[in-house]
């Protein structure tokens, strides 16, 4: 049994159907990468994860234990992290402020995870007095990852972390995403960018208008005739 | 010699006549303004009942004062109006969560323009409170300030000093004053410091996140509220202990307040202070009659025939239009860079 499971997802935006029986999963230290055309419904998938849209059927499970009845609160107090895709910080607000909401519903000391996201991003820590709106796009997806640490999470959800950043950035962004899964948590990532997502990911899902086209290892499917003449172009 | 002491009588009829004044009616503003950005900035929409609302809280502290005097419960010196505010205060958090759970809850749960459909329920507020206020207390205007008038008066002053001109510091201005300083104090070592302070913030800058964070929305509303009544019923009170009750001029401070508001950049508290003290200088200024003061200072060739009034009291309300245009056609976002009114 995998670690967060997702499973025979079945959602609908009001009578628009989005999700037709659709399965996603990822284990600890594990990174996946669900790629796919645009309104195939990956981010519906985050957001079912998430408990932020009630699914007409199917199962989210976290360590083997059920929680799809769980509002979006308790799941993050269940360990489950989310960076949304656009407006991932609080522009107003310091970079260290930022990283004290994230750990806003912890009621011991998180000063010591505060550290802790300093260490895997130093530049916040020579920033953390300065408003999280005066930062870089790549400075502010860090803020938007180290915020999303603050729960101690065993799974990270990210939607879309490299949209709209230049090619350096996105390494940049990438291989922070490494250090997290290398950390031992489980990611899970929607990715515009499917050739470089997948070729760093453990494991990819291919959605395509709600179901699962292809599941495979990422090196599995970028060699996928198939999924590179569709999806990778050629 | 008798020009230095001339200039220092001008500007001490200035300092009483404009300068105190402006300073109290500033505060007092200030505070009204206060409330009315915090509204803005978590639950997303102008609050006109806010006028309406210090008459509210004004009306509590002159019905609970009222019954303090006659029990004889009284501090010599200051007002029992300043006695009976923590009642009071209660007294107004319970009437708006009560609004909030009838009216504001309702329309906040309807996904749609906040700052359209909130407005709109706060000018129903508007119109039930104001009637309540009258129904209790008549529309006629009344004093509520006992104790002593002054903290100390012309004639002290000028026998203090040997001036000719005097200066009075009123006992409401002194306690304006003071008061608007504690509490501004207090809000932003509130919200720059305090774990629900910053959450409060954090739920104003980004909603969605603030959910994903795990603060709870209810909690924010619920303790903006608390805020405001507050501000609301204290700022009511020092103005009604300055200018006297009267339950249709504080529904029309609704346009100063919302001028200092805009003047200052919306949903910023510093902009809000700042427009407040603008707004009250501004009309002030405008209105006063600078023939005495000239007088002390120009040759007596010069002096002047007339009031030597720039504007008549009668259109102080529009001079706070017009800095709102100016401000509006030259820098929308408000002094203090403030949200640009849009719907998310």
């Amino acid at each position: 049994m995998a670690y967060l499971k997702g499973k025979n997802l079945v959602a609908a935006y009001g009578v628009v159907p989005i999700l037709h029986e659709c399965s996603v999963e990822v284990e600890k230290g594990e990174l996946a990468v669900i790629v796919g055309p645009n309104g195939a419904g990956k981010s519906t998938v985050m957001r079912v994860l998430l408990g932020m849209l009630e699914p007409t059927s199917g199962s989210v499970t976290l360590d083997g234990n059920d929680i799809s009845m769980l509002s979006t609160q308790d799941r993050i107090a269940q360990g489950l992290a989310f960076v949304p895709q656009t407006k991932n910080v609080f522009p107003s607000m310091t970079v260290e402020e930022n990283l004290q909401m994230g750990g806003f519903i912890r009621e011991d000391d998180i000063s010591k995870t505060i550290e802790e996201v300093y260490e895997l991003f130093p530049i916040l820590y020579e920033k953390r007095k300065q408003l999280a709106e005066e930062l870089s796009g790549g400075q502010r997806q860090q803020v938007a990852f180290g915020r999303a640490m603050m729960t101690r999470p065993s799974v990270m959800l990210l939607d879309e972390p490299t949209a709209g950043v230049s090619p350096i950035v996105m390494d940049e962004i990438f291989s922070n995403i490494l250090d997290v899964r290398n950390a031992g948590m489980a990611v899970l990532m929607v990715e515009q960018n499917a050739q470089q997502a997948l070729n760093i990911a453990d494991k990819g899902f291919v959605l395509v208008s709600g179901r699962n086209e292809h599941t495979g290892t990422g090196k599995e499917l970028i060699k996928d005739r198939e999924v590179r003449k569709k999806f990778l172009g050629g | 010699m008798s020009d230095s002491i001339d200039i220092i009588n001008a500007f001490a009829l200035l300092t009483n006549f404009v300068i105190l004044p402006a300073l109290s009616y500033g505060s007092q503003l200030a505070l009204g303004a206060l409330a009315v950005t915090l509204v803005y900035s978590i639950l997303r929409f102008s609050n006109f009942a806010q006028g309406d609302s210090m008459a509210f809280g004004t009306m509590l502290v002159i019905l609970i004062s009222g019954y303090m005097i006659s029990k004889g419960w009284t501090i010599t010196g200051f007002p029992t109006a300043i006695l009976a505010i923590p009642l009071a205060l209660v007294g107004m958090s319970i009437y708006l969560l009560l609004m909030d759970r009838l009216v504001y809850r309702h329309y906040r749960g309807i996904k749609i323009k906040q700052s359209i459909v909130g407005i709109t329920a706060s000018i129903g507020v508007m119109f039930i409170t104001g009637g309540i206020v009258r129904f209790f207390l008549g529309a006629s205007a009344q004093r509520f300030g006992d104790g002593e008038r002054f903290i100390f008066s012309v004639r002290e002053f000028k026998a203090f000093t040997g001036l000719q001109q005097g200066i009075a510091l009123k006992t409401s201005q002194f306690l304006t004053i003071t008061l608007a300083i504690l509490l501004v104090a207090f809000l932003f070592y509130f919200l720059q410091k305090t774990k629900t302070g910053k959450a409060m913030r954090a739920y104003s800058d980004n909603k969605e996140l603030a959910l994903l964070s795990g603060i709870d929305p209810d909690k924010v509303v619920r303790i903006t509220w608390l805020l405001v009544a507050l501000f609301t019923t204290i700022a009511g009170t020092l103005y009604g202990l300055d200018k006297g009750f009267a339950p249709q001029q504080y529904h029309l401070l609704l346009l100063p307040i919302f001028a200092s508001v805009i003047v200052g950049g919306i949903g910023s508290p510093i902009g809000a202070i700042a427009g407040a003290f603008l707004v009250a200088f501004s009309e002030i200024f405008l209105t006063y009659a600078y023939k005495k003061f000239l007088i002390y200072l120009l040759p007596l060739s010069m002096h002047p025939n007339s009031l030597v009034q720039l504007i008549g009291t009668e259109y102080k309300y529009a001079i706070s239009f017009v800095i709102l245009i100016i401000v509006l056609l030259i820098k929308p976002t408000g002094l203090f860079k403030g949200k640009v009114i849009v719907d998310e």
